[in-house]
């Protein structure tokens, strides 16, 4: 089974927002770049173990330039078997998308993954965008995936509840929490990953459809009111009648 | 050139749906509303109160399949002349709003927070830690709106409602069955959520945080730590890596408030903090701060929301 698995990047969880050119750009100024969570705890890791399971191999693929070669360091540390990098500055998920459809739609790809959404643009697109554009069936937030031969079963989060699904391969497939646990890579792994295939493929010639203009931060808060813990009524009270919210 | 919304009518009409219509009443042109399932007409003709012009009922599919409800929704683009479709940002717009931007090369606005400003529309990103401001060069474009963006306005009358043949095509995705989840409030739709972390020790001490948000009609969440080390299931994690919510009251109790967590969170209305350590971060992003235990603090406010409630 071939699986490609589409990475992301995004900024460590602990970095502090902020924005410079006249708020029309992020600031990568010490921001250190972490492999997208969902795209590493999630998608990889299921990759692999239906690969440890069924055979095949685990193909990771980003759209970046060549500062984003170690994110892709990291995802072959944890196990994936090669690498692709479309050489380009990624702008919105159309184009990202666009580029990847581009690459996998000769790769005879069995399986699909990526993460439900990155932590930076929370957009949830790329994953529904490439299926669109392969003709493929797409399940978003998968929190479970199992492979039967030819078929995948999903359970994903439906309104009203939890869905089990099945669907026919090939098929795209973002994953959500749940679908597995994080891997930390072991020296070996680190130490393999130095000499996996990393492919530096050009970009093909396609649009965005949408880009920021710039960005704003949310208003600091007021101070906070400090309430008494032996008078909740006047919690109730203040939420009634200042806050307005019950 | 009118609106089209996309109305997921499973469950009959959610208040995510009347946000969607008041949304597109908004832009200022005809608002025609498409849904599939089997919605009865007056169920559906609501819509009209909230600003929709007509219905459009494709019958023949439900909502499961993302290429089916793909075709249907580009059928009605098509049909209505439509250049603006709205979604509400939630599971069904995840997969379906990003198909129909390739389908149609209409530009794809994600978790939209409020109404068009020029040729701009604010967005979350970074996972609230942030907001953007996008613009779409594409002639067609797609708005999912974050749920709780704005309140339903009503002001029209009941509209009419007709069945629609969107050529939706064949299904690729066989629904084998759903398990009802054990709360009854969807959490990102949830206007009042009550939320509590490690701080409350250990999963048997729930039942203080469910006993609040029953008596406010609340939905539960979690922090990471809990959905991880499994007291709480994973759907209840609030931050960045689990949902992002934006209620209009978050009472969260035993969380100390990480960076990760408060993203998740900071687009609520109003926050209470519960928290026996007067230093924790929380409190800084909090409006109402209380320094105590849970453990007392929790029953205390249940107590106090019946009192309210019963003389209400």
């Amino acid at each position: 089974m071939k699986i490609l698995v589409c990475i992301s990047k995004s900024p460590d969880t602990t970095s502090k927002i902020a924005f410079i050119d006249g708020d029309s750009k992020f600031d990568e100024n010490g921001v250190q770049y972490i492999v997208n969570p969902y795209d590493e705890w999630y998608a990889l890791v299921r990759g692999l173990e239906l690969k440890e399971a069924n055979g095949g191999t685990v193909t990771i693929c980003t759209v970046g330039q060549a500062a984003d070669d170690a994110i892709m360091r990291k995802a072959l540390a944890i196990g994936a078997d090669d690498a692709v990098r479309i050489d380009t500055e990624a702008t919105d998920a159309y184009f990202v998308a666009m580029q990847i459809a581009a690459y996998a739609k000769d790769g005879g790809y069995d399986l699909i993954l990526t993460g439900k959404e990155t932590i930076n643009y929370n957009g949830s697109q790329v994953g529904g965008m490439l299926a669109e554009a392969l003709d493929l069936p797409f399940v978003s937030l998968a929190s479970k995936l199992d492979i039967n031969g030819s078929t995948a079963t999903i359970e994903r989060e439906v309104q009203g509840g939890v869905q089990t699904a099945e669907l026919d391969l090939p098929a795209v497939i973002s994953c959500a929490k749940g679908m597995a646990e994080q891997r930390i890579p072991n020296m070996r792994g680190i130490m393999a990953a130095r000499t996996k295939p990393l492919n530096i493929i050009p970009a093909a010639d396609v649009l965005h459809l949408t880009s920021f203009e710039n960005y704003d931060l949310p208003a600091a808060k007021s101070v906070c009111k400090m309430i008494d813990p032996e008078n909740m009524d006047e919690l109730v009270e203040l939420l009634h009648n200042e806050a307005k919210v019950i | 050139m009118s609106t089209l919304v996309y109305i997921n009518s499973t469950n009959g009409i959610s208040k995510s749906a009347l946000e969607v219509v008041t949304y597109a009443k908004k832009l200022g042109r005809d608002v025609i509303a498409v849904t599939t399932g089997s919605a009865d007409d007056s169920t559906l003709s609501v819509l009209g109160e909230y600003g929709a012009n007509k219905v459009l009922i494709d019958r023949s599919v439900t909502s499961d399949d993302a290429q089916q409800l793909t075709r249907v929704i580009a059928t009605a683009v098509e049909a209505t002349g439509s250049d603006t479709v709205i979604f509400s940002h939630d599971l069904v717009a995840k997969t379906v709003a990003p198909r129909l931007s390739v389908r149609l090369k209409a530009g794809l606005i994600s978790g939209a927070i409020d109404i068009p400003s020029g040729d701009t529309i604010k967005v979350n990103v970074f996972s609230g830690k942030a907001f953007g401001n996008v613009k779409v060069s594409s002639d067609k474009k797609i708005i999912s709106l974050l749920p709780n963006s704005l309140q339903p306005e009503t002001g029209g009358s009941a509209c009419s409602v007709e069945d629609f043949d969107g050529e939706a095509g064949k299904a690729t995705i066989k629904v084998l069955g759903t398990k009802k989840p054990d709360g009854d409030i969807p959490l990102p739709e949830a206007e009042l959520v009550v939320s509590a972390g490690r701080g409350l020790k250990g999963p048997e001490n729930w039942g203080i945080v469910e006993d609040l948000a029953k008596s406010l009609g609340a939905a539960t969440a979690c922090s990471r730590p809990v959905a991880d080390i499994g007291w709480r299931p994973h759907h209840e994690h609030v931050g960045q890596t689990g949902v992002a919510i934006r209620p209009n009251l978050y009472i969260a109790a035993g969380i100390s408030g990480a960076i990760q967590h408060l993203a998740g969170v900071n687009g609520s209305k109003v926050i209470v903090v519960i928290n026996t350590d007067p230093e924790a971060p929380f409190f800084k992003a909090a409006d109402y701060g209380i320094i105590g235990d849970a453990f007392e603090v929790l029953p205390s406010l249940t107590e106090a929301v019946k009192k309210f409630k019963a003389s209400n």
